[in-house]
C-alpha cells in the first residue's frame, strides 16, 4: 500500500494536478521525476519504477499525460499500477476522455474523485458506477446534499438498490482473441485463445443470475464428460463472482452491475490451426527496389466468413512509390507507420488471396538500423468461437419474479497475432 | 460550462482580490472565489496568505464548496499551525453532521491535517466516529487511526484506539473490516519494538477470511497482505487458510492475484514437499501467473520480477510454460529484458532448442541491450544444458559472422565462458575468433579474448605477436585489461619460455615500474619473484587447474530470497533487496518463511552426488593470482597468522611488502589462540607438504561488508582439544565504532550452538579488526538443513542485525573417539546393506597411502586396516559424528594413479555426500 501522493504530469513534466495522501515525502520531489526518467531511457534501462534517494515513482502514461505515484515505503506495487490503471479508467467514464484538457476543465471534480480513491495512500472505491452516484458534476447544482450509497460498503458493492427498467433484459457478449506468434519459417511459436464474456445487464432489482457454459472440469465432475466441452485453462472474474462457490462446485453465480461490464475471462493454450495464415517472400533488392508477394490464407470452416480482415506489412522508412496488385480489397500505404494495410472488407472460410507490392529503395542507404516488425493481422468472425465454448444457459432470478430474456453473441477476433518475416 | 475559467485569471492583485471575494456575502461569489483560490494551488502558486479568508468559508453547507475548503486546509495547515486551530470547531461540529458523507469528510481531512495542536482536539470525533452506526463512516475513522498514529504513536496507544481499531476486526461489514486490517498492517510495520503491536489469533484470521469473500478488490488485497504476515501455528491451519485463499487466483485483479500467491508460496513451505495438497497448489498457480503477462505493461513487469523468484524457489511450477516468456515485437524494453531473464532460468535440455532459435532471432534486433543480453543468454544455456552447447557455440560463430561490433564483442565474452565450462573441446574456433581483434574495444571483450589467448597460447602459432599488439598501449588499457595482459603474457611465458623472454620482462616492468594501479603493481611483482625464484611453482600457480564455474548465475542468495518471497507484489520484490535496503528508518522485522514441516523426516533414497560447483562472486585479488577473471569462483583469500607460516621465507622481505595490509590485522585485536597447525595458503602454493596437522580451512568472507552495513566478518571453523572452535574476523569497514556484538544460529543439522559468548574488542573502530575464536557445543536445537552442513548465524551489533550462512566442514564434526574396533567394523561394514554404500572418486589425488592415511588421521578419520589387493592399496577408514553417527570408508588407491575410489557406507546416508567432501577438501589441502 502506501503510496504517498499522486501526480498528473503533462509530457513536459509540469504537474496538472495532484493529490498528497500522506504528507510524508516533499511534494516538489516530482521535478525530479522527468529528468531521472530521461536519465534512465538514454541509458537504456527504462523502467515504470525509478528510484530517487527514498523516493520511489511508479508511473504509467497515458495520452500525453504522465500518471505517477511516489511512495518511501515498500509499497505493494502490484496494487499501485492496477490502481493507477483503474482510476484512468474512471476518469474515461467521468469526461469521456483523459487528456490535458479534460483535467484544466473539471479539476474541482478531480479533486473529490482524488479524495473517493484512495485514503492515505490506500485504495478505497474505484467503481465508476457506484461513484457517479454521489460524486457528479452538477453535485453544486442540487438542493439535497448527496448520502453515501449504501453499496459503497455492502457486501454488493456494485450495484445499488432501486433500479427499475420496464423491458427486462441481458446481452451477452463471448468474445475471443486469438492471439499468435509465428517465426519466418512459417512455424507457431505460441498460439492462445484469450476469451471474454461481456455483459449488458438492464435488470430491475437485485437479481440473482446463474451461467451455465460447457465447462469441462463441471462436465466431469457431473458425468457428463461425453459432452463437447471446453477446458478453461485460466479464469478470472469479475468481482461480482462468488469465486468460493465457482471453487467448489464450478456455478457461476453473482448479481451483476448495473450496465456494461467484463463478466469473465478465461484463457486457453490449446494449438489452434491458425485462423488466416500469412504467407510472404519478400526479396530486397539493395539500393534500387524491394518487392512483397503476400498470401492469405482462410483456414476456417467454409461457412463462416471473417469481417474487416487488415494485414498490415512493415516496410522500410524510407520506401517510396509504392505500387500494388491484388484481386480482392485494397491496399493502402501508411507511411506514418512504415506499413501497407491490405483490407479485405469479407473473407470467406477455406479461400486463398494473393497481393503484391513493390516500392522503390533509395541508392543511398540510411545508417539507421531497422528492426523487423512482424507482419500482423486483424480481423472478426461472427457467430464462431475458436474454443467452442457455448452458454448453456443464463438463470436469472429476482424476487418480483419477473421474466427477462437473455441475448447470446459469439464473436472470435484477432489478439495479438503476429508473424515474423524474413 | 468547464471549470478552466478558473485559471484564466493570473493578474497582478489577484491575491488582494480574491480576499475581497471570498469575504463577499454573495454564496455564489464566494464559492467562486474558492474555486479560484483551488485553481492558483493547482497550479503551484502560493495562496497561503487568504488562509484565514478561506477558512471563514468553511461554515457552509454547500458540500462541493466545503471539500474545497477541506483541501486547502490540507495543504495549507502546516504552513499556518495557528490559524488551523480555528477549522477545529468546524471539524468537530461536521464529524456530528447527520450527514454520514460529511462525517466521514471530516474525519478524514483531520487526520490529514499534520499539525499537533491539532490532534488533540482529533480523538474525541475520531472515538466517536470509530463507533458511528454508518460503515461509510466507521471505514473512514478507522483509517484515520493509522494517519494519527504516524503524526502521534504514542497518543493512539494511550487513547485505547488500538483495542478499538482491533474490535473494527470483528465488524459486521467487510470494508470496514478491510480498512482496519490495513491501517493495523500499516501500524504494526512502524512499531518500535520490532514486534507486532497488535498480534493475530486464529479468530481474528478466520473473521478475514470470512471478509475477504465480501470486500472491494482493494480490500482483499489489504486482507491477504495482512494474511501473509501471520505465522500459523501449525500445517493444518496453513492448509486451511490456503484452501480459503486459491479462489483469489480467479480474481480479475492483478494485485489480488499476485498478494494470493504470496500467502499461498508462503504457507506451502510449512507443508510437506511431496503432499498431494502442495502438488495441486502448485498445478493451480501457473495458470493464474500466466494470464498476468497479459495485464498492462507495467503490471506485467511487476509479474515478472516476482515471477523471477517464484522460479528460483519453485521451479516446478512454471517449468512447462516457457513459451509465455517469448519476447513480443511491441513489448516495451523493461518487459523483454525480464522475459528473457525468465527464459534463461526455465531452459532444460527440453525445450533448448525453441530457446535457441527465440535468443538467436534476439540477437538479430535492434535494440542494442536487448541484443546484448540475448546474447549472453546463449552462452548461459552452453554452460546450463550441457547438450546444448555445440549448438549454442555454433549459434554464436553464426553472430560472430554478422559482424555487428557488440555482437561479437559480447559473443566472445560468453565463449570465455563456455571455454571455462567445456576446457578442450571447442578451442577449434579460437582462430575465428582472433580474426575480430582489432574490433574489440570493450574492456571486458578485449579481457576475454586476452585470457582466452593466454590459456590457449600453446595452440595459436602467432600469440605472442597478438599479446605484443596489445602491449604498445599498455597505458591506455582499463585496469582488468592490463592485469588479463600480465597474467596471459605470463601464461605464454611458461608454456613457451624461449622466445618470450623479451615480451614478459617488457609487461613485468610496465606493471610494475610505470603502473599507478597497487593491484596490477602487486600482481607483477609476485609474477617477478615467483618467476625468478622457483619456474616450478610459479607453473604450478599460474597455469594451476581452474575450478569449474557453476550452471547457474545470478541465484539469489537463499535467505534473502526466501525473504523476498514474503515481500511478493512489493518494491522489495521487484527491487530484489530487503526492504531494509531502501526504505528509510528504523525497519520492521525481517520476514522469513516459515520453517518447514517434516524437516526431521528422513529423506528417502539417496542423495545425488553433488558436484563441486562453485557460486561465482567478485574477483578479489588472490582470485586474480591465479587468473581468474570476472565470473571466476572465489578462491578464499586467508590470512595467515605469522606463526603458522615459518617456512614462507624463500620469498624474502620482499613479501611482507606485499602482504603489508594483513600482517597487522592481528596487532591490535585481542589475539586468539592462533590454531594449532595451519598450513596456510602461501604454504599451498608452494606445494610444501603439509601433513600431520589438523585441517583448517582458510577464512573466508561470510558477511560481504556491503550486506553487513560496514562490518564484513571472515571465518572458518577447526578443532582442537576435542572441541569445535568458530575462527572470526570482524573488520569494521564503516565510519564508526561498532559495539555490542551478539551471536546467535539457527537450529541446524547438529545442535551446533555458541558455549560461551562472543567477545569482539569493542568498541570496534573503523578499520581495525578482531578475531574471535568461538567454542561451540552441539546440545542446541537439531534441524535438518539443506545441505546438512549448513549453518545460519546471526550477528548483532548497534547497527543492526546481520544474517548469513556458512558451510561448517564436517570434520569438525568428526570425534576424537571414531577409530572402530577391527571386529565390530567388519560386522557393521557387513551389516548395512549395500544400497546404504555410496561411490566417489577423489581426482588429482598425489600422495602416498601413507601420508593420505596419516593426514585423515589427523582429521580423526582413522584408518582401522590396510590391504593390498592387485596391486591396490585398500584402506578402511572410521569415523564418528558428534551426533553418533558412524560413517564407514574403504579408499581404493591405485600406485601413480591420482584418482582415488572412495565408498562410504552408513546407516544414515543423508551425511554421505558432506564426507566425501570432506574428504576430498583434506586430501586436497
Amino acid at each position: 500500500m502506501s503510496a504517498s501522493a499522486i501526480y498528473v504530469l503533462d509530457l513536459k513534466g509540469k504537474v496538472l494536478i495532484s493529490r498528497n495522501y500522506r504528507g510524508d515525502i516533499d511534494m516538489n520531489q516530482i521535478d525530479k521525476f522527468m529528468a531521472l526518467m530521461m536519465e534512465k531511457e538514454e541509458e537504456g534501462v527504462t523502467s515504470p519504477i525509478l528510484k530517487h534517494n527514498e523516493v520511489t515513482f511508479m508511473w504509467i502514461k497515458y495520452n500525453n499525460l504522465y500518471l505517477v505515484v511516489t511512495t518511501k515505503k515498500n509499497a505493494n506495487s502490484a496494487l499501485v499500477f492496477v490502481f493507477l490503471h483503474k482510476i484512468v479508467g474512471v476518469f474515461c467514464e467521468y469526461f469521456k476522455e483523459l487528456e490535458e484538457e479534460s483535467i484544466r476543465d473539471n479539476f474541482v471534480l478531480i479533486y473529490e474523485l482524488l479524495d473517493e480513491f484512495m485514503d492515505f495512500g490506500f485504495p478505497q472505491t474505484t467503481d465508476s458506477k457506484i461513484l457517479q452516484e454521489y460524486i457528479t458534476q452538477e453535485s453544486h447544482k442540487m438542493e439535497i446534499i448527496p448520502r453515501p450509497p449504501p453499496a459503497i460498503t455492502n457486501a454488493v458493492s456494485w450495484r445499488t438498490e432501486g433500479i427499475k427498467y420496464r423491458k427486462n433484459e441481458v446481452f451477452l457478449d463471448v468474445i475471443e482473441s486469438v492471439n499468435l506468434l509465428a517465426n519466418a519459417s512459417g512455424n507457431v511459436l505460441r498460439s492462445e485463445i484469450v476469451g471474454s464474456i461481456r455483459m449488458r445487464v438492464y435488470l430491475t432489482g437485485m437479481p440473482e443470475l446463474r451461467l451455465g457454459l460447457n465447462d469441462k472440469v463441471l462436465f466431469e465432475s457431473t458425468g457428463r464428460g461425453k459432452s463437447k466441452s471446453v477446458e478453461l485453462e485460466d479464469v478470472k472474474f469479475h468481482q461480482c463472482v462468488r469465486l468460493s462457490r465457482f471453487e467448489n462446485d464450478r456455478t457461476i453465480s453473482f448479481i451483476p452491475p448495473d450496465g456494461e461490464f467484463e463478466l469473465m475471462s478465461y484463457r486457453l493454450s490449446t494449438h489452434v490451426k491458425p485462423l488466416i495464415w500469412i504467407e510472404s517472400v519478400i526479396e530486397r533488392h539493395a539500393h534500387s527496389r524491394v518487392e512483397y508477394m503476400i498470401k492469405a490464407k482462410s483456414q476456417f470452416k467454409r461457412r463462416s466468413t471473417a469481417n474487416n480482415v487488415e494485414i498490415i506489412i512493415p516496410v522500410p522508412h524510407d520506401a517510396d512509390s509504392p505500387k500494388f496488385k491484388t484481386a480482392i480489397g485494397n491496399v493502402k500505404y501508411a507511411p506514418e507507420t512504415n506499413s501497407i494495410v491490405w483490407s479485405i472488407k469479407s473473407f470467406p472460410g477455406g479461400k486463398e488471396y494473393l497481393m503484391r507490392a513493390h516500392f522503390g529503395l533509395p541508392s543511398i542507404v540510411s545508417e539507421e538500423v531497422e528492426g523487423k516488425p512482424p507482419i500482423s493481422v486483424k480481423f472478426e468472425i461472427p457467430y464462431f468461437t475458436t474454443s467452442g465454448i457455448q452458454v448453456r444457459y443464463l438463470k436469472i432470478i429476482e424476487k418480483s419474479g419477473y421474466q427477462a430474456l437473455p441475448w447470446v453473441r459469439y464473436i472470435t477476433q484477432n489478439g495479438d497475432y503476429q508473424l515474423r518475416t524474413n | 460550462m468547464t471549470d478552466a475559467k478558473y485559471f484564466a485569471n493570473t493578474k497582478k492583485g489577484e491575491i488582494f482580490e480574491l480576499k475581497s471575494e471570498l469575504n463577499s456575502d454573495k454564496k455564489e461569489k464566494r464559492r467562486e472565489a474558492v474555486k479560484k483560490v483551488i485553481a492558483s494551488m493547482t497550479v503551484g502558486k502560493d495562496v497561503s496568505a487568504l488562509f484565514p479568508d478561506v477558512v471563514n468559508c468553511m461554515q457552509t453547507d454547500n458540500l462541493e464548496l466545503k471539500k474545497l475548503v477541506y483541501l486547502y486546509l490540507m495543504n495549507y495547515a502546516k504552513s499556518q499551525p495557528d490559524m488551523a486551530i480555528m477549522a477545529v470547531n468546524t471539524f468537530v461540529r461536521d464529524c456530528e453532521d447527520p450527514n454520514p458523507l460529511i462525517r466521514a469528510l471530516a474525519v478524514r481531512t483531520m487526520g490529514c491535517i499534520r499539525v499537533d495542536k491539532i490532534t488533540e482536539y482529533l480523538c474525541e470525533p475520531l472515538r466517536k466516529c470509530l463507533r458511528d452506526e454508518d460503515p461509510y463512516v466507521r471505514k473512514t475513522a478507522a483509517v484515520c487511526v493509522a494517519k494519527l498514529h504516524d503524526i502521534n504513536a504514542q497518543l493512539v496507544e494511550e487513547q485505547g484506539f488500538l483495542d478499538l481499531l482491533r474490535d473494527l476486526l470483528s465488524d459486521s461489514n467487510p470494508m470496514v473490516v478491510a480498512n482496519a486490517v490495513a491501517a493495523l498492517s500499516e501500524i504494526n510495520e512502524t512499531s518500535s519494538t520490532g514486534s507486532p503491536l497488535v498480534e493475530m489469533n486464529a479468530q481474528t484470521i478466520n473473521k478475514l477470511l470470512t471478509a475477504l469473500n465480501e470486500c472491494t478488490e482493494w480490500g482483499q488485497v489489504f486482507i491477504l497482505d495482512s494474511l501473509s504476515n501471520y505465522n500459523p501455528k501449525d500445517e493444518r491451519e496453513a492448509q486451511s487458510i490456503c484452501e480459503r485463499v486459491t479462489p483469489r487466483l480467479a480474481h480479475a485483479n492483478a494485485a489480488v492475484v499476485l498478494s494470493a500467491v504470496k500467502v499461498l508460496m508462503k504457507f506451502m513451505e510449512m507443508m510437506n514437499m511431496d503432499s498431494d495438497f502442495v502438488n495441486t497448489l502448485v498445478k493451480k498457480l501457473a495458470p493464474p501467473l500466466v494470464t498476468l503477462l497479459s495485464s498492462e505493461a507495467e503490471v506485467q513487469y511487476v509479474a515478472l520480477r516476482n515471477i523471477n523468484l517464484i522460479v528460483q524457489k519453485r521451479p516446478e511450477i512454471l517449468k512447462h510454460e516457457m513459451k509465455v516468456f517469448f519476447v513480443k515485437y511491441n513489448d516495451p524494453i523493461y518487459v523483454k529484458l525480464e522475459k528473457l531473464d525468465i527464459m534463461i532460468r526455465l531452459a532444460s535440455q527440453a525445450n533448448i532448442a525453441q530457446v535457441l532459435a527465440e535468443l538467436k532471432e534476439y540477437a538479430t534486433e535492434v535494440d542494442v541491450d536487448f541484443v546484448r543480453k540475448a546474447v549472453r543468454a546463449i552462452g548461459r544455456c552452453a554452460i546450463k544444458v550441457e547438450q546444448s552447447a555445440e549448438r549454442c557455440v555454433a549459434t554464436l560463430l553464426d553472430l560472430i559472422q554478422t559482424k555487428v561490433n557488440y555482437v561479437v564483442q559480447e559473443a566472445i565474452v560468453v565463449i570465455k565462458d563456455i571455454f571455462r565450462k567445456y576446457p578442450n573441446k571447442y578451442e577449434s574456433i579460437i582462430s575465428t575468433l582472433c580474426e575480430n581483434l582489432d574490433t574489440l574495444d570493450e574492456p571486458e571483450a578485449r579481457g576475454s579474448m586476452i585470457w582466452i589467448i593466454g590459456e590457449y597460447a600453446e595452440r595459436i602459432d602467432n600469440a605472442d605477436e597478438l599479446l605484443e599488439s596489445f602491449l604498445e598501449g599498455f597505458h591506455d588499457e582499463n585496469s582488468q585489461v592490463q592485469l588479463q595482459l600480465l597474467t596471459a603474457i605470463v601464461k605464454l611465458f611458461l608454456k613457451r619460455p624461449t622466445e618470450t623472454q623479451e615480451l614478459v620482462q617488457q609487461v613485468l616492468s610496465l606493471a610494475t615500474q610505470d603502473s599507478d594501479n597497487p593491484d596490477l603493481r602487486d600482481r607483477g611483482f609476485i609474477y617477478w619473484r615467483l618467476l625468478s625464484t622457483d619456474p616450478a611453482a610459479a607453473k604450478e600457480v599460474v597455469l594451476a587447474e581452474k575450478p569449474l564455474i557453476s550452471e547457474e548465475t545470478d541465484l539469489l542468495e537463499p535467505t534473502l530470497l526466501d525473504e523476498l518471497i514474503c515481500h511478493i507484489g512489493s518494491l522489495a520484490s521487484v527491487y530484489h533487496k530487503p526492504p531494509s535496503a531502501f526504505v528509510e528508518g528504523k525497519t520492521s522485522i525481517r520476514k522469513a518463511l516459515p520453517p518447514r514441516a517434516g524437516s526431521t523426516e528422513e529423506n528417502q533414497g539417496a542423495i545425488e552426488t553433488q558436484q563441486p560447483t562453485v557460486i561465482p562472486s567478485a574477483d578479489n585479488l588472490i582470485g586474480d593470482l591465479l587468473s581468474l577473471d570476472i565470473s571466476a569462483p572465489q578462491v578464499t583469500p586467508s590470512y595467515v597468522p605469522p606463526t603458522a607460516s615459518s617456512n614462507i621465507d624463500i620469498l624474502g622481505g620482499g613479501l611482507d611488502s606485499l602482504l603489508g595490509g594483513v600482517s597487522d590485522v592481528p596487532n591490535n585485536t585481542t589475539t586468539p589462540a592462533p590454531p594449532v597447525s595451519t598450513s596456510g595458503l602461501l604454504g599451498d602454493i608452494f606445494g610444501i607438504p603439509s601433513t600431520n596437522a589438523f585441517y583448517t580451512p582458510p577464512k573466508q568472507v561470510w558477511l560481504p561488508a556491503i550486506r553487513g552495513k560496514g562490518l564484513e566478518i571472515m571465518g572458518t571453523f577447526t578443532r582442537r582439544g576435542g572441541q569445535i572452535y568458530m575462527e572470526m574476523t570482524f573488520i569494521n569497514k564503516a565510519m564508526q565504532a561498532m559495539m555490542g556484538f551478539a551471536i546467535q544460529f539457527n537450529k541446524n543439522s547438529f545442535g551446533l550452538s555458541p558455549a560461551q559468548p562472543l567477545t569482539v574488542q569493542t568498541p570496534l573502530h573503523p578499520n581495525v579488526s578482531s578475531d574471535v575464536s568461538l567454542q561451540l557445543n552441539t546440545v542446541g536445537p537439531v534441524q535438518k538443513m539443506e545441505p546438512l552442513t549448513n549453518l545460519q548465524v546471526a550477528v548483532k551489533n548497534n547497527v543492526d542485525v546481520f544474517y548469513f550462512s556458512c558451510i561448517v566442514p564436517m570434520h569438525v564434526l568428526c570425534t576424537e573417539d571414531g577409530a572402530m574396533d577391527k571386529r565390530i567394523f567388519l560386522a557393521t561394514w557387513k551389516d548395512i546393506p549395500s544400497q546404504n554404500e555410496l561411490q566417489y572418486t577423489i581426482e588429482n589425488v598425489a600422495l602416498n597411502v601413507d601420508t593420505l592415511s596419516q593426514k585423515l588421521q589427523s582429521n580423526n578419520i582413522f584408518t582401522i586396516a590396510k590391504r593390498n589387493v592387485e596391486g591396490q592399496d585398500m584402506l578402511y577408514q572410521s569415523l564418528k559424528l558428534v551426533n553418533g553417527i558412524w560413517v564407514l570408508a574403504e579408499l581404493k588407491v591405485q600406485p601413480g594413479n591420482p584418482k582415488i575410489t572412495l565408498s562410504l557406507k552408513s546407516r544414515a546416508l543423508e551425511v554421505c555426500p558432506s564426507v566425501y567432501q570432506m574428504c576430498e577438501m583434506i586430501l586436497h589441502n
